[in-house]
């Protein structure tokens, strides 16, 4: 095989991972099975990983494969599996094109700051804390680039499309609200997008090769890996092309040397040899004689205390406080002790220690009750998917969420057991009710609920009033939502920090049949 | 993409998408509706047989759809679609009653028949799990979105006492012809939906009835959104936990069907084969005094069917 091939097929599949996974974080229709989706994110490292710890099963061992793979071949999943690597790799080939950047050079290595990142991440999370692959991972800010970023802009386009349709009475689509936007998710995703077109136009893979976890660890990994890109010094002339070329900032032209703890195997190197000396081979074991050595190119000063910086922050926060924190009590008058953490997830405690906050979820909800949180699960759940009941309620028949979630967070369910997992407990200020305030019908709550955990019993003035009846109520959140109230609600749910099991609704016995004999009655 | 194109390309769309919005805000607001002739039932109800065939005989009776629908004309249906629950629950109108309907004013001549309602549940699965948007679709008809605000325009109800103003869909504004295809079913608070009730899937925000005296909101909103016919789908009935229902075992087999020019009579008619009778109903009641329609089913010449 021609080496050149190598390239052209990392760029196919590269990209095909890419729009795929993009598509997963846009889709509003839930277009694909999530069997689909599963396969599709079966190798993405740290959710398969949590998923792994969280089932032992066969089906989670993506990550294992990716570990194989780099054994074998080094870090290919950065160059062509990691979504986020491929959208730097988008950045710097539209840097070149528009020649805002448009070579690369050797870059000396901070190998001090990426494994320590490596070590307080792994660290933190073997402490139960996942706050720091939170943000780190890099399949996890992609899904928050796309899901919070690029997901309005993407139904806004749906949405002008929908009208422009409609003028000529076309309904073939239809609009979409977005009910899921949250602004720190927002500013936190847009920030990150930032930083990483900044950094890949300025010097490629830095964030691959300094602060991604990932990176760090399957960097550690290729450092042994079986087929390796190396140099023949025989041909080599040492002329920097190849280094000139590197976005990973590996290749030492004047050493003749490739650093292959940051090698993402990109292949870009190949086609910038003018003298065949670039190639792709068995390597195990191979031994390099140190060349001596000249001066490194300019040092990045101030890239290295920006990272400095972001990364100390990040290792503060992992040090903050306790995870489970109620509601920030502001001026809201209804009791909520705890939020409600999706069906499948078990407890909030199951939840906020296995979620990496990718919004997977939050994108193919059908409702959209899942939105990313603020503060709801403390400081340290930040971004976590919560159900919001101010703007949605969770769909009875509905359990796409526990389908997909690739990290384990929210883990398989079926509809039976869903429609009797307890996520919450209805709970009623009679105060607030429109039947008590105003002295009118209304039962909005008890329309939607869909256990009849609210029913309507008979009250002054030939009224219905509402009743609760937690044992039947699953924490589906329709009543709360259904509720006309303001600005305070009359029913809402508080969210059980271990979800329980409900009991099942009573049946009544009817007597309605049909006689046909008897004349109508009227 | 240079940064001035990026700014063009986003404004045009920004144009695109105001324009869109203008042009569908002042489509045919003062349509005329106009009134078929008189026929001779004021009201007709049939028991016994399939919602298709039972929808047959009641039409055929009323002189067939061509007293409702002209050639040409532009038809609304709207049945209850709120719910995201199979036709056995019967949470929604029956999806081969609906599919009948918009295929008969399609055998009048209608130009194009549309058919939405705003949902409870979320919208798509409604429409699709109640088997309603397949049967529509199959019938030639346009199941359209109700989703959005911008599909709402504000209308003033003169003779509303509680309900002045209420945002209504644009297709009730614009079509020639309203048909509503309730489904009679037990309600949590309101005791029973049926057509009158129905209309609150017209208007967008339904809360605001629920704050300010529903059964006089559903009475009021019957002074401005008024369907030139009502037929009431009692095939499956919802006795108990409604309007949602827990189950299918809430549903009985009623195999009925009432249909009507006059929203209160059809509702005083179902809610007397539902076993309840319509003094209790409060909604039918003020609707009686407001003149909407009468209760008093004695007074009309009415249609008895058994199959």
């Amino acid at each position: 095989m021609k080496f050149h091939t190598l390239k052209k097929l990392r760029v196919i599949i590269s990209l095909l991972f890419f729009l795929l996974t993009a598509f997963l974080f846009l889709d509003f229709t839930n277009a694909l099975s999530y069997k689909a989706v599963n396969t599709i994110l079966f190798l993405q490292f740290v959710p398969s990983v949590l998923l792994f710890v969280n089932l032992l099963s066969y089906t989670a061992i993506g990550f294992l494969i990716v570990i194989t793979l780099t054994l074998l071949f080094g870090r290919i999943y950065c160059s062509t599996i990691c979504p986020l690597g491929t959208l730097q790799d988008i950045i710097i080939y539209l840097s070149k094109k528009l020649k805002i950047n448009k070579r690369f050079t050797y870059q000396r290595t901070y190998n001090w700051l990426r494994y320590s990142i490596l070590i307080v991440t792994v660290a933190t999370f073997l402490f139960g804390n996942i706050v720091l692959i939170n943000l780190l991972d890099p399949f996890s800010n992609f899904g928050r680039i796309f899901s919070n970023l690029i997901r309005p802009v993407y139904l806004f386009a749906n949405n002008v499309l929908v009208s422009v349709l409609e003028l000529f009475d076309s309904y073939y689509l239809y609009p979409v609200n977005l009910k899921t936007f949250v602004l720190f998710t927002f500013i936190f995703a847009f920030f990150f997008l930032i930083m990483i077109i900044w950094m890949a136009i300025r010097g490629g893979r830095i964030y691959c090769n300094t602060i991604c976890p990932v990176g760090t660890l399957l960097g550690i990994i290729s450092k042994i890996s079986l087929f390796r890109i190396s140099i023949d010094e025989s041909t080599c002339n040492s002329c920097w092309a190849c280094s000139l070329k590197c976005k990973a900032g590996c290749i030492h032209g004047g050493k003749i040397k490739i650093d292959y703890s940051r090698c993402v195997v990109c292949f870009d190197c190949f086609s910038s040899c003018k003298s065949n000396a670039v190639k792709f081979k068995f390597a195990f074991g191979r031994k390099k004689k140190p060349l001596p050595e000249k001066e490194p190119n300019n040092k990045r000063r101030e890239f290295l205390i920006t990272t400095g910086i972001f990364s100390l922050s990040l290792t503060g926060l992992a040090f903050g406080k306790n995870r489970i924190e109620g509601l920030k009590k502001t001026n809201i008058p209804d009791n909520k002790k705890y939020p409600v953490c999706p069906p499948g997830s078990l407890s909030i405690e199951h939840f906020t220690t296995t979620c990496t906050a990718c919004h997977l979820c939050i994108s193919a909800c059908p409702t959209q009750v899942l939105k990313p949180s603020f503060l709801e699960y403390g400081l340290m759940g930040m971004m976590q998917p919560y159900m919001n009941y101010c703007k949605s309620f969770c769909n009875f028949d509905c359990v796409v969420c526990s389908e997909i979630c690739p990290s384990g967070a929210i883990l398989p369910i079926s509809l039976e057991e869903k429609k009797l997992t307890q996520l919450g407990k209805v709970n009623f200020i009679k105060e607030n009710c429109i039947v008590e305030t105003e002295g009118t019908d209304c039962g909005a709550c008890s329309e939607h609920c869909p256990t009849k955990a609210v029913y309507m019993v008979p009250y002054k003035d030939n009224l219905v009033i509402p009743e609760i009846n937690q044992d039947i109520c699953i924490g589906c959140g329709a009543c709360e939502f259904a509720c006309p109230t303001k600005p305070f609600k009359a029913i809402y749910i508080d969210g059980n920090p271990i979800h329980l099991k409900a009991k099942k609704p009573e049946k009544e016995i009817l007597n309605g049949k049909i006689d046909y004999e008897e004349d109508f009655p009227f | 993409m240079k940064r001035r194109d990026f700014f063009k390309k986003g404004l045009s769309a920004g144009i695109i998408a105001g324009t869109a919005i203008t042009f569908g805000k002042y489509k045919n607001l003062f349509a005329a509706n106009s009134l078929p002739p008189e026929d001779t039932f004021d009201l007709v109800a049939v028991k016994g047989g399939e919602p298709v065939q039972m929808f047959d005989k009641a039409i055929e009776s009323l002189g067939g759809m061509k007293n409702f629908v002209k050639s040409g004309q532009k038809v609304l249906v709207k049945p209850n679609i709120g719910w995201d629950a199979v036709p056995e629950r019967a949470a929604d109108t029956n999806p081969s009653l609906v599919g009948r309907v918009v295929e008969y004013c399609f055998n009048a001549g209608a130009k194009d028949v549309y058919v939405f309602d705003n949902t409870c549940d979320q919208w798509n699965k409604c429409y699709k799990n109640s088997g309603i948007e397949k049967a529509v679709k199959d019938a030639g008809g346009k199941i359209v979105p109700g989703n959005r605000e911008s599909y709402y325009q504000e209308v003033e109800i003169k003779e509303g006492k509680k309900l002045k103003k209420a945002k209504v869909h644009e297709l009730v504004l614009d079509s020639d012809v309203f048909i509503n295809v309730p489904i009679l079913k037990s309600h949590s608070s309101t005791k029973l939906t049926i057509a009158m009730k129905n209309m609150m899937g017209v208007v967008w925000d339904r809360m605001y009835w629920h704050r300010n005296d529903l059964n006089q909101c559903i009475a009021d909103c019957s002074t401005f959104c008024k369907p030139d016919l009502n037929i009431v789908d009692a095939y499956n009935v919802m006795k108990v936990n409604g309007p949602r229902g827990v189950s299918i075992d809430d549903v009985v087999q009623l195999k009925s069907l009432v249909v009507s020019k006059d929203i209160v009579a059809v509702d005083a008619a179902a809610t007397k084969i539902f076993g309840l009778e319509p003094d209790d109903i409060s909604y039918i009641t003020i609707a009686d005094e407001m003149n909407i329609g009468t209760k008093d089913l004695a007074k009309l010449n009415i249609n008895r069917i058994i199959m």
